[in-house]
């Protein structure tokens, strides 16, 4: 019989320890099942396909016997899930073995959660929670060195990002050895933007009237926002240990963007509460902490929760869904009503065109969102799979964004006449047109898509290749932007 | 003759008890030791056992160790807690109690049985 095997070579059976992979492979894709009860089906294999081997039988016979002996895996996977039913429940495990190391966006190896490695250093465990404390303390800590020696919450508030996102860096670099090149590339980045944020006269009060975050300033505002926006980029050149060409690496950065936002507002949501709560629990017993609550709790929880959400979305990434796709899949039909509705009353109004100045600011953040909607479910989606309803429902989306946004694009250009070229409106009108041309686009790529034409991979590209047009958007807008606009 | 599966059940959880009383052992030896005295009939899929095991470990009736086979593979050892041996003693009582009311409810009576397990035996 061996012989025959031999004789013809091209039907050699899998070895033992293939069949035993794949099967286990097979087993793992259940929830309820862990590595320690696959281990422990596979100890039983073995020695159930010995026992056959050793009574005459072929590997390969005596496995496809002792699999079907062990029963079926939904079976198996039921009785498994009605005896840890907390496993169907994804937990964070804070152990050593989840959010591993490899990659700044967190992806962690995948050790099993019961593996017996050599014991991690202290650092290195939990993720590398110790050093995203220390890093969050030091980011809290800078801010309020700022805030002392400058005593100007203006200055701070300007310099945010400068002061905070480094830290940031500096956790990416930890976790993702960067080449020196990128991190050097990335610390000019900062290094400019300080020096513009700094050293422009932006002059400290304007007949304007209108104040945000201490600046009177427009091209002040301006340059703050696109010092957050340009800053944060850069900083996830870091976290792609400086493969910042990589397609998969800026979808992960904007996959990690996504959950980092919805980590950030979940503990600052969480932190006003506690912080709300402190103080009224000691006003109770007549002593006031809001001053140092003000002073102190909130200015470095805010730039410690930095560091601790970028912790956060590394170290739950294999445990919990991502949160961004699915907030993605309930606002997208919302949105897309509330879009159509606006392009008939626009159509029956005909005033869009009567909107004050935010209307452009206002509508730069309607294609925003619809921008991140998009971008957010393209990233979890399976590229193979055909496009179905959703797909079509954003077409309709896209298609209802662009036409509202023309209609105002038309108005407010037809009109600047009147108004002049204003640093804000100059702002809102770039990112306006640099949004409209992505969504034009894009809706030219999803038709195809959902005509069957363009390939999934194509949509991933258009916007994954779009990210340095912000960056550079964003450069503009710290650098050019006041020089330019006479620093008003 | 196959058991069905209620009576398995119920017969599971003292039978996998009992055969850790004479001492630790693992899965597929549990399982080979059940089909040994059944003559094959109180049979499940293998793979049932080790949820059984499992809630059994975490009931605290049996404790588990990883140890390492003489062939150099891992296998997971159960033994009977102290624990475990209180719940095997209640559990014989009972099924001895059902047993009896059992010997003495079948048709033809307690009388016409035992001569037959007599001889059987001898």
């Amino acid at each position: 019989m061996t012989e025959q095997h031999r004789a013809t070579p091209p039907t050699t059976p899998p070895t033992l320890d293939a069949l035993v992979a794949s099967w286990r492979e097979w087993m793992l894709r259940r929830d309820a099942v862990r590595t320690a009860d696959v281990d422990e089906l596979e100890s039983h294999l073995r020695d159930r396909v010995e026992a056959l081997s050793a009574a005459g039988l072929d590997d390969d016979e005596a496995f496809l016997i002792a699999v079907k002996r062990l029963g079926s895996v939904d079976d198996l996977s039921r009785e498994y899930a009605a005896e840890h039913s907390g496993r169907l429940w994804k937990q964070l495990v804070l152990d050593d073995t989840v959010g591993g190391f490899g990659d700044g966006f967190g992806s962690g190896d995948e050790r099993a959660a019961d593996a017996s490695g050599p014991p991690l250093p202290f650092h290195r465990r939990a993720g590398g929670l110790a050093i995203a404390l220390l890093l969050a303390i030091g980011a809290g800590l800078a801010i309020k060195l700022v805030e002392l020696a400058t005593d100007n919450p203006t200055t701070v508030m300007r310099n945010a990002a400068v002061i905070v996102l480094p830290f940031l860096a500096i956790w990416f670099a930890w976790r993702r050895r960067a080449p020196w090149q990128a991190l050097a590339a990335v610390g000019g980045a900062f290094l400019v933007a300080g020096l513009a944020l700094n050293l422009f006269p932006f002059p400290g009060s304007t007949a304007s009237g209108y104040e945000v975050a201490g600046e009177t300033s427009a091209t002040a505002i301006i340059a703050l926002l696109g010092s957050y926006v340009g800053l944060w980029i850069a900083t996830g050149v870091v976290g792609a240990g400086g493969d910042w060409r990589s397609e998969t690496a800026r979808m992960d950065f904007i996959r990690f963007s996504g959950e980092w936002l919805v980590y950030y507002v979940l503990l600052a949501l969480v932190g006003v509460a506690l912080s709300g709560l402190t103080v009224g629990v000691f006003s109770s017993i007549q002593v006031d902490v809001s001053q140092f609550v003000g002073q102190w709790v909130l200015p470095l929880g805010a730039a410690g929760a930095v560091v601790i959400a970028a912790w956060l979305v590394g170290a739950k990434q294999r445990v919990i869904e991502n949160i961004a796709p699915v907030l993605t899949k309930v606002f997208t039909p919302l949105f897309t009503i509330m879009l159509v509705a606006l392009v008939v009353a626009a159509g029956m109004q005909w005033n869009l065109v009567d909107g004050g100045r935010e209307l452009l600011i206002a509508f730069d953040f309607v294609l925003l969102v619809v921008v991140a909607l998009l971008v957010y479910s393209i990233s979890a989606r399976d590229p193979l799979r055909p496009a179905g309803w959703f797909e079509r429902l954003q077409l309709v989306m896209l298609v209802a964004a662009l036409i509202v946004d023309v209609i105002v694009l038309v108005a407010m250009v037809a009109r600047t006449g009147e108004f002049g070229w204003s640093a804000n409106k100059t702002a809102s009108l770039g990112l306006n047109l640099i949004l409209l041309v992505n969504l034009a686009y894009a809706a030219w790529l999803q038709l195809g898509f959902v005509r069957g034409r363009v390939r999934f991979g194509q949509l991933e590209r258009w916007q994954t290749g779009y990210l340095p047009v912000y960056l550079a958007w964003a450069a503009i807008l710290v650098l050019a932007f006041p020089p330019v606009f006479d620093f008003q | 003759m196959r058991i069905g599966k209620d009576l398995v059940a119920a017969a599971a959880t003292p039978v996998v008890l009992g055969i850790l009383a004479d001492g630790e052992s693992y899965g597929y030896a549990i399982l080979q030791r059940i089909s040994e005295l059944s003559g094959g009939e109180l049979a499940w899929s293998d793979g049932m056992l080790y949820p059984l095991l499992h809630r059994l470990e975490r009931l605290g009736h049996v404790e588990s160790e990883w140890r390492q086979a003489p062939g150099g593979r891992p296998r997971k050892h159960y033994r009977l807690s102290r624990q475990g041996e209180g719940v095997l003693a209640d559990q014989r009582a009972q099924w001895n109690v059902v047993a009896s009311v059992l010997d003495q409810v079948w048709p033809g009576g307690p009388d016409d049985r035992r001569p037959r397990l007599a001889l059987g035996m001898g």
